[in-house]
């Protein structure tokens, strides 16, 4: 077969190209540029070296201590957030109505937490949560609990993981029901025919033909959930003390509230090598999966 | 193992207030005798797999009985029921490995383990899958997928049946041919009763010795290929076996004389008591005519065509605005566009609104 040369093609790219180096490649060098350089007064910059680094990742610095102690709390909150998430999201998908005129309103209602946006979402909680007006809350005191989640770590930690699960589920169970319904009749009748149990029928044909989609489901919720920023921020504001302080609410800390450029810079960049370090790894562990059992 | 009977079942996916003619199976009675290799043919929509699904209880009838051995099982689940079904296209579980995959139906059923390697490693064997045994049944071929699809219907020694339904679609027609001798080979090895639902006629001949031909969700004719051939009960069974398929001409009959267009035709059998308003027409083969010069007294017909399908020749014809077609032999030729017809008469049928009259003798 003949092939044409023709590189006036790339025009057609220029301009996303274009766009792409002002939105994300010179924003991304800046900070590259802040993470090598320390500001004595406004805008006189000197080299500074990979001292912010060696700081930030040596725990037994202030700023490193803050640094691994925040990166744990957002390992510990993606993997509850994942275990809770995925397994709870299977077990919906698998009681919604495969069809009939209830698909529609059950699939409506289900996807409707993940139209609100994060913020309103996050008020909507901090008014729900609060102990003394709140339904929620209030509702929690009133049974007894000692509920609070602006004063008591466990309550805010509480409150942030069902946030999230009762925002992002939906997400879950919306992939994993399209999953369902991709499998063919034939399998659900041949396991009638090879008399396999309801147990059976999910571990042997469902779960295996829902890999695939609960690969993207996962990398989706763990991104997402490693990245949360909002609804700490409008429910806890990071507290009581910094037990909800996440990597990316530590970070708004340094960087806009103490000016630290710097470390901040420095910070981000070691954030966004983990996130996507650990999407890498989960999305070929996931993929690897048949290949490693064959083996 | 066991004998079923069809007792007046029929099927609606509507329910069983659907208007009757709207029903996807008509009421149907048959039996199916043990051990038998059956084929039910007809085309897409015509109502074989849902008679396939009834008798495995994928789908509930909307009224009637089957038996299996004079048991009603009717109401009985597919698990509970003792039946084994092959699908159109290759179910495989992924997980397990291609041994796995032919014992699970067997594990399933508390089959003790010795029992179940044995029986395994004989279907696995006839199957041509004992290579493959401990292999992943995910990242084989599809002809080798559906082979474990049918060595799963066949790995359960005492079903009542093992059901096909198009099991070699996705197959490509060199393995096709390989895979239905083997599974007439198996099915003499085996001692099953086999159904087998498929629209084609060369499947449906080579593999079955009872043919059921179905049309419109009705079972029009149930024979051997040679009476299905030789004796079409319907117009359908005529048209649908063979090929080309059987001629159908509008004809008026009277005692031992079909007139068509006002030419006689001479039959074997006498028929005088024809339903009174019926619309007659005869029937016969295009290998039981003869393609001749046209003669006074002889049904003439215009040629349209010659086609050579290698073997054979057949001529196509029209008689009015009739298509006809018929065999001719390798060197036929014929001046000018018109021939003279000549038909076998022990081989012309009558029938009436498209079902077979038997004349008298």
């Amino acid at each position: 077969m003949k092939k044409t040369f023709n590189n006036r093609a790339w025009l057609l790219v220029a301009p996303v190209m274009i766009v792409v180096l002002f939105s994300a490649l010179l924003p991304m060098m800046t900070v590259v540029n802040y993470s090598v350089q320390d500001a004595m007064a406004e805008n006189h910059f000197f080299w500074n070296g990979d001292a912010w680094f060696r700081d930030l990742l040596d725990p037994s610095t202030e700023i490193g201590s803050r640094f691994s102690g925040a990166l744990e709390r957002n390992l510990i909150f993606s993997f509850v957030v994942l275990l809770i998430e995925v397994p709870l999201g299977i077990a919906l998908s698998l009681t919604l109505p495969r069809r009939g005129w209830a698909v529609g309103p059950c699939l409506v209602l289900i996807a409707l937490p993940m139209l609100i946006p994060w913020n309103v979402v996050g008020t909507m909680w901090q008014i729900f949560a609060r102990a003394d007006i709140g339904l929620f809350g209030a509702a929690l005191n009133g049974l007894g609990l000692n509920y609070n989640d602006t004063q008591d770590p466990v309550s805010a930690w509480f409150t942030i993981l069902l946030i999230d699960v009762w925002h992002w589920t939906p997400l879950v169970i919306l992939l994993s029901y399209a999953g369902l319904r991709a499998i063919p009749d034939a399998f659900y009748q041949a396991a009638r025919i090879d008399a396999a149990g309801r147990w059976s029928v999910f571990l042997k044909i469902e779960l295996p033909k829902l890999q695939r989609v609960l690969v993207l489901a996962i990398l989706l919720r763990f991104m997402q959930s490693f990245m949360i920023y909002t609804e700490p921020f409008v429910v806890t504001g990071g507290g009581p003390g910094n037990a909800t302080t996440f990597l990316s609410i530590d970070l708004v800390k340094i960087a806009l509230g103490q000016v630290d450029l710097g470390i901040a810079a420095a910070m981000s960049l070691v954030y966004f090598l983990i996130t996507i370090t650990l999407c890498y790894i989960f999305f070929t562990a996931m993929n690897q999966l048949d290949l490693l059992k064959e083996a | 193992m066991a004998r079923i009977d069809l007792v007046d079942l029929a099927h609606s996916y509507g329910g069983n207030a659907a208007d009757p003619a709207s029903y996807a199976l008509k009421p149907v009675t048959m039996t199916w005798r043990q051990g038998g290799a059956y084929a039910l043919l007809g085309p897409s929509g015509c109502g074989k797999t849902t008679l396939l699904n009834l008798i495995s209880g994928i789908v509930t009838p909307s009224h009637g009985k089957i038996l299996f051995d004079g048991t009603d099982i009717t109401p009985l689940s597919t698990q509970k029921r003792n039946i084994a079904q092959v699908f159109q296209f290759p179910v495989i579980y992924d997980t397990m490995t291609v041994g796995q995959n032919l014992a699970f139906p067997l594990k399933n059923r508390g089959v003790p383990k010795a029992e179940i390697d044995a029986r395994v490693a004989e279907i696995a064997k006839l199957l041509d899958l004992a290579p493959y045994l401990s292999r992943k049944a995910t990242r084989l071929t599809a002809d080798a997928k559906q082979k474990i699809s049918l060595g799963r219907g066949l790995v359960r020694a005492d079903v009542a049946a093992v059901l096909f339904d198009e099991p070699l679609t996705v197959i490509d027609p060199e393995l096709k041919w390989q895979l239905r001798s083997k599974l007439k080979a198996l099915h003499r090895e085996l001692d099953l009763t086999m159904i087998y639902v498929t629209h084609d006629q060369t499947e449906a001949l080579t593999f079955a010795d009872t043919v059921v031909v179905m049309h419109d969700g009705r079972v029009v004719q149930s024979g051997t290929p040679a009476e299905l051939f030789d004796k079409p009960a319907h117009t359908f069974v005529g048209y649908f076996i063979g090929s080309p398929g059987m001629n159908i001409v509008p004809a008026e009959v009277r005692g031992r004389e079909a007139r068509i267009g006002g030419h006689a035709i001479a039959l074997d059998r006498s028929y005088d008591a024809l339903p009174a308003g019926a619309r007659i027409e005869i029937g016969v083969r295009p290998e039981f005519v003869d393609v001749v010069a046209p003669a006074p007294g002889l049904l003439s017909a215009n040629i349209e065509r010659i086609d050579d399908l290698g073997r054979v020749r057949f001529a196509r014809l029209r008689i009015g605005d009739v298509k006809f077609a018929a065999r001719v032999p390798s060197g036929f030729s014929i001046p000018g566009d018109v021939a003279g017809l000549i038909f076998d008469p022990s081989r012309v049928h009558v029938y009436a609104d498209s079902c077979l009259i038997e004349g008298a003798a």
